[in-house]
């Protein structure tokens, strides 16, 4: 078994109706997740609107300008492989929704 | 607790009302934008554990600290209660003050005192009705525009107007203001249309106009919960959307086909509106006055408790529309009249009672009234004349499931 780490990303601030509809969905997708034993940590929205970027000597106002798709939330999820682990992301209504969602392996010995 | 449809819908009003009387009318876009923000925020934060159980209080308070930065950031942007103007000048005067405005005792009307400043008096109706159903009942113009088959700009407009009007008022109508009877008339027939657009409308999505009926009954309901509207009109109208809204279910068939009254499974309508429906009813029998919502709702009444077609006290029913042609003359009602008199009497008098309605240019697009006239012929054994009519109406349906209708009336005059 493996852990990886989930992170949302969206470039676009949906509607509260879309939120809306879009919680419903996913409240079932992390329902299935934690009644098949995947879910390792439901892990956090993150805000959109605000954050800090800190480089040596420099705090800037982030999430970085450069990037269009910004990270959203994060989940960390056991999974047998790569492959299952993207399969569990495939199904989360996130990406139907137009999100993208990163999947990294967390690096172990 | 499970997020529905409605959710969104129920909680934007609440909030929007709430935050209106706290920024004042004139700010009711910003209140709309803090209400935005503090939804999709809560839906977020929601979106991975599920909604809290006493979501409503969290929400209402997310609301309060939103609305305290508005007034500590832009207290220039904006023009706001004098009260509130001078708490600005002391974070030790804003808090307390705007926590105030936040008491449960303070939030207890805001949503009926909404609904009151919306029906303004310089407003047409259909603006009353279309700010109901955006800030009440939170529908998009682009929903609004389905359900009165206009264009999405022109109810943006409509509503814009709406909006421009009430932001030229001070604040919330005040429930004492001596102008309160006129304005419950008028929060009455807006709600009467909104229910009406649901039960009869020419939308053919049924899912929409199920959810019109259900959101006209939840502001009904809140004019008999609390006090000054409570009126015996007010639970008159409440009585009729019950008593009408029960029969819902049995409107169409599995397939989703219109059914005539007398062929509903009445096991399907729900009894516990109809019993709700009822006891409505009864309270609203009381004091003088007979509304024209009393009369609907006595012929829902009677319609609601017949255990079939023909075991319907027929009689009872021209009797009220009687009443009803007396206080509120119009061609819709006559029909309605005839039907019940063609019951009582046969199709001979029914037929007589259509070809003497006042006005009857006014049905010129109705498709009940030659689907009437069909079914009257029909009864009375003239195929040829039953199928000429029902033609007329087919011509005029205005949905899908009218059209499947009347076929299959037609093919019940080839049999």
């Amino acid at each position: 078994m493996s852990q990886f780490v989930f992170l949302y990303r969206e470039a676009t601030s949906p509607t509260p109706r879309e939120l809306e509809s879009r919680m419903a969905k996913c409240l079932v997708w992390f329902k299935e997740l934690e009644d098949n034993g995947h879910l390792a940590y439901y892990g956090h929205p993150l805000n959109r609107t605000d954050g800090r970027v800190v480089r040596k000597g420099d705090v800037t106002d982030g999430p970085y300008a450069e990037t269009k798709d910004i990270v959203i939330g994060f989940s960390i999820i056991d999974a047998k492989d790569f492959d299952e682990a993207v399969r569990l992301a495939d199904a989360c209504p996130l990406v139907e929704a137009g999100c993208l969602i990163e999947v990294r392996p967390v690096l172990t010995l | 607790m499970k997020p529905d449809d409605a959710f969104y819908r129920r909680e934007r009003a609440r909030l929007l009302s709430a935050l209106t009387r706290v920024f004042g009318t004139a700010n009711l876009a910003l209140a709309e934008d803090v209400v935005q923000e503090t939804l999709a925020h809560a839906f977020e934060v929601w979106t991975y554990r599920g909604v809290p159980e006493h979501y409503s209080a969290l929400l209402m308070t997310a609301a309060k600290n939103r609305a305290l930065d508005v007034f500590r950031r832009q207290r220039t942007a904006h023009k706001f209660a004098p009260t509130i103007e001078r708490a600005m000048q002391s974070e030790w005067l804003l808090r307390p003050t705007v926590e105030e405005l936040f008491l449960p005792a303070a939030l207890h009307d805001d949503e009926l005192r909404m609904m009151f400043s919306v029906c303004q008096p310089q407003l047409a109706e259909e603006v009353h009705v279309a700010l109901m159903l955006n800030l009440l009942c939170g529908f998009g113009a682009q929903e609004i525009a389905r359900v009165y088959l206009a264009s999405e700009s022109a109810i943006e407009k409509r509503i814009s107007r709406g909006k421009a009007v009430l932001a030229a008022t001070p604040r919330l109508f005040e429930l004492i203001a001596a102008d309160f009877a006129p304005r419950l008339a008028s929060v009455h027939r807006a709600l009467y249309v909104l229910f009406s657009e649901g039960y009869h409308g020419a939308d053919d999505e049924l899912v929409i106009r199920e959810e019109l009926c259900r959101e006209a009954l939840r502001l009904a309901r809140l004019l008999v919960d609390h006090a000054p509207a409570a009126t015996p009109a007010s639970f008159a109208l409440a009585a009729l959307m019950y008593l009408n809204a029960a029969r819902l279910p049995g409107r169409t068939n599995q397939l989703g086909e219109l059914v005539a009254l007398a062929d509903q499974e009445r096991s399907r309508w729900d009894i516990r509106l109809i019993l709700e429906g009822l006891a409505l009813l009864d309270r609203a029998s009381t004091g003088t006055e007979i509304s024209r919502y009393h009369i609907e709702a006595a012929i829902a009444g009677l319609h609601a408790s017949a255990p079939s077609a023909s075991e319907t006290r027929w009689g009872e029913i021209v009797i009220l529309y009687d009443r009803y042609m007396r206080l509120a003359p119009s061609p819709v009602i006559a029909l309605n009249r005839a039907m019940a008199i063609a019951e009582c009497e046969g199709p001979t008098n029914g037929l007589r009672a259509l070809a003497a309605i006042d006005g009857v240019e006014r049905l010129r697009d109705y498709p009940f009234y030659p689907a009437a006239l069909g079914e009257l012929e029909l009864r009375a054994g003239r195929r040829r004349a039953a199928l000429s009519h029902f033609e007329a109406a087919f011509g005029l349906a205005r949905n899908d499931a009218e059209r499947l209708f009347l076929t299959r009336r037609l093919a019940a005059c080839a049999k």
